[in-house]
């Protein structure tokens, strides 16, 4: 069964013989892969890049062990040809962590590595813009260690005693001296603060006055920020963006206007508590990110997931990617300038989809609908005066296909589009793959990688589907592959609709409120409509996560976004940040 | 239209129905502005998400004369505050409120809105957007649905109704003070409470000596 397959391989008895010195088995119960030493980490990354071709660095990501007075950052690398991937492992010392940087090997990890500088505080050797990402510069301390309290901290581990069993109500305003979410180091003046100025970023990016039009005019260049409030960043994202006239010489993503310490309250709820938290990651697609959250817990507990529960799952995560695509494209017209009516249009479908999601799980965007071993409830009778099968095979058989070649027609040959996104925002292969993209936007570079294929999860190996790419790499060819997926979607549902078993099991095992957790670590990760989203959960045996991380896509697809714009007009950059697709909610967490 | 705007006491000759009818100032004025209540193209979170589905086609908010976002805070009458207001957004969301002109409203859209919501323990969030702007109306749902929004924007509706010329405070002699902007200290910073910041902060560290 897939839930118990391993994602990552055992340990390649070359790589531990070529550094005898620097690598050795992870022997901790329950954990995989191997611990590597900081000093050989950039042979062994490089190493493993080029002699073993995993050269794909999925996920970067730190965690903290107090007790041994370590922070571990941990690295996930995959092969795009497909199979399972590899887990390698760097320890530092707590009180001054340093690591060497692998922004170098691969330019993926550059936004993930400041984030676990942000977080926990490791400094990362050679990296060329180490900065705090989620919060702002100047805030105190590093949230994400064990022994860092946020202001409203009532016990390290959930249930409070406060709420539970008793059922009490608390406010957290009344136990904070501020009566509010805050909390200032000892003997703090404001009146002696100077706030911060940004002057790392704007410095970073100094505009030089030069000869930008051909050396026939002098010009100077302007620093312009759209954003965080800008109807066009689809949500609370900053660019800091250098001009030449109307060119863009250099942009600087910020992020964290969203950050809404998902990790941390990850790792003080229980594994339960955490579903409903991971609907509101990618809040386009929830049913993706429950499955992938019910997937890395599973692959700890080991539990099989029932035959119809499984078609169930398929089916909701198809539909999702489906209405996730159509948002995407509905709004990427809005981008290009084409106000509303295309978007009215492709969301028109997604209601119904919607309205299946609410008769069977009880809300329209959160679903909260899987449950370790399952999901949790079945279909209902009737949805919309119908019965539900029939409504579900008239939405799969007729109108989704419909609405698809209705945005197709309307679409694809028109003029305007044609000339406004191909040949922007060009991404060749080997620097999407470099730059860890995932998703339509590795796809449409012409990298035939899907998760569903390349690492089978679930029961995608009964399905007859594509995996669609396009070769060129640019917006044209991320806006077709989105077609291309969603026509490929509406045909797994078929099949899952034709297939499904009728009754049966839902749920494994009887539902658990608090379930125990066996010791170990796990990446569960699915293809998600944005790309990879995947989950590293580490349990010490009880029933709360000890490091609870999420490699979400939108946050990574993100790093090369500055790369990709370079030499193009403003208006285009608003376009190429449509075609990748983001949903703020998952990139600041 | 015109009849549920004319007061019944007094009546108007049938021949004149037509095109007169009789109101008060007050009533006309408010109609008016609860008619065409703009507001700011403003997401911040989740509750974007169904705040477009309540402009969309299904449950189409222009039935309300609302349809017409503004992508600027200066043409807007309305903030929908939809989503976790987190403390490094909150500085830009004050701002956007100050440059709103009056009269304007505000609608906590969800329960992170509202008062912080399954985040409000996080360390980044602010619990409620009403520790630094007045709210008008608060929505609950995680998110809501766009009926109950539908039903929140009613709700404003009504209040605009209450209103009226003689007190309201946009037409007062006195200047209107915009709201300090938070600052982004080592936590946020709420200018009007900096003396009690430093009161606190000594008393925490002479607790933590003793």
């Amino acid at each position: 069964m897939s839930a118990t397959a391993p994602t990552v391989a055992a340990v390649p008895a070359n790589l531990a013989e070529h550094f005898p010195a620097g690598v050795v088995a992870d022997t901790r119960k329950g954990y995989e892969g191997y611990v590597v030493g900081a000093a050989q980490l950039l042979q062994v990354a490089g190493a493993i890049r080029d002699k073993l071709g995993y050269n794909y660095l999925s996920s970067v990501t730190g965690v903290d062990y107090p007790e041994s007075n370590q922070i571990e950052v941990v690295y996930h690398a995959f092969k795009t040809s497909g199979g399972p991937g590899l887990n390698f492992k760097v320890q530092a010392d707590r009180n001054d962590p340093v690591v060497p940087s692998l922004v170098g090997l691969y330019p993926g990890a550059e936004f993930q590595e400041r984030e676990i500088f942000d977080m926990y505080g490791v400094r990362f050797d050679g990296h060329p813009d180490l900065r705090r990402i989620l919060m702002w510069d100047g805030f105190a301390g590093y949230p994400l260690r064990k022994d860092w309290k946020e202001p409203f901290f009532e016990e390290d581990l959930k249930p409070f005693a406060s709420r539970w069993p008793g059922g009490d109500v608390r406010r957290s305003e009344e136990s904070d001296p501020f009566g509010a979410n805050v909390q200032y180091p000892p003997e703090f003046d404001p009146y002696e603060w100077t706030p911060e100025t940004e002057t790392a970023i704007y410095k970073l990016i100094q505009p030089k006055a030069g000869n930008g039009n051909g050396g026939h005019l002098k010009t100077d260049k302007l620093i312009v920020n759209i954003g965080p409030q800008h109807p066009s960043t689809h949500g609370v994202f900053r660019m800091v963006v250098v001009l030449d006239g109307e060119t863009v010489v250099d942009l600087k993503p910020v992020m964290g206007y969203l950050h809404r310490n998902h990790e941390k309250i990850g790792e003080r709820n229980t594994f339960l508590q955490n579903m409903p938290y991971t609907d509101r990651l990618d809040y386009l697609a929830s049913m993706s990110n429950n499955h992938a959250y019910a997937l890395s817990v599973e692959r700890l507990m080991g539990v099989k997931v029932p035959e119809r529960a499984e078609y169930l799952r398929v089916l909701m995560v198809e539909l999702t990617r489906i209405c996730s695509h159509m948002w995407a494209i509905g709004f990427l017209l809005n981008d290009l300038g084409a106000f509303q009516t295309p978007a009215l249009y492709a969301i028109k479908e997604r209601e119904l989809i919607l309205d299946f999601f609410e008769a069977t799980a009880g809300s329209r965007m959160m679903c909260n609908y899987m449950r370790f071993g399952g999901v949790s409830r079945d279909l209902p009778a009737a949805l919309r005066d119908e019965n539900t099968m029939d409504f579900l095979r008239d939405l799969v058989n007729n109108r989704l296909s419909y609405a698809i070649d209705e945005l197709d027609r309307f679409l694809t040959h028109s003029e305007i589009l044609r000339s406004r996104c191909i040949g922007v925002g060009v991404l060749p292969a080997e620097k999407a793959i470099a730059y860890s993209a995932a998703g339509p936007l590795l796809r449409a570079s012409g990298v035939d990688y899907d998760l569903r294929r390349a690492d089978p999860y679930s029961i995608y190996d009964r399905f007859d589907f594509n995996v669609c790419t396009r070769p060129n790499g640019d917006v044209y060819d991320r806006y077709l592959v989105r077609i291309d997926e969603m026509r490929e979607s509406v045909r797994i549902c078929q099949q899952v609709v034709a297939g499904m078993p009728t009754g049966g099991e839902i749920l494994a095992g009887k539902p658990q409120y608090n379930v125990r957790v066996p010791a170990g670590e796990s990446y569960g990760r699915v293809e998600n409509p944005k790309g990879e989203l995947g989950f590293y959960v580490v349990s010490t045996g009880k029933t709360n996560p000890w490091r609870y991380h999420v490699r979400a896509p939108s946050f990574v697809n993100l790093t090369l976004l500055g790369e990709v714009c370079k030499g193009h007009k403003i208006a285009d950059v608003v376009v190429i940040l449509g075609s990748i697709d983001i949903v703020l909610g998952e990139v600041d967490r | 239209m015109i009849d549920e705007l004319s007061n019944p006491d007094i009546p108007v000759p049938d021949e004149l129905k037509a095109s007169v009818t009789i109101t008060t100032l007050d009533k006309i004025y408010n109609w008016s502005r609860r008619s065409s209540i703009w507001p700011m193209v403003f997401g911040l979170a989740c509750c974007a998400i169904e705040m477009i589905c309540t402009a969309a086609s299904r449950f189409d908010i222009s039935r309300f004369g609302m349809e017409v976002f503004r992508a600027t805070p200066r043409q807007s009458d309305l903030m929908i505050v939809s989503g976790t207001v987190t403390k490094k957004m909150v500085p830009q969301i004050v701002r956007l409120y100050n440059q709103m002109p009056e009269p304007r409203y505000v609608i906590a859209m969800g329960a992170c809105a509202s008062g912080g919501g399954p985040f409000k323990e996080g360390y980044n969030v602010v619990a409620g957007i009403d520790k630094y702007v007045p709210v008008d109306v608060y929505v609950p749902g995680c998110p809501p649905t766009p009926q109950a929004l539908l039903h929140g924007l009613i709700k404003l509706q009504e209040k605009i109704d209450s209103q009226s010329l003689r007190d309201v405070r946009w037409y007062k002699s006195e200047t209107n003070e915009p709201v300090p902007v938070p600052v982004l200290g080592p936590d946020l910073m709420d200018p009007r409470q900096y003396q009690l910041i430093k009161q606190r902060a000594l008393q925490a560290a002479a607790q933590a000596e003793a």
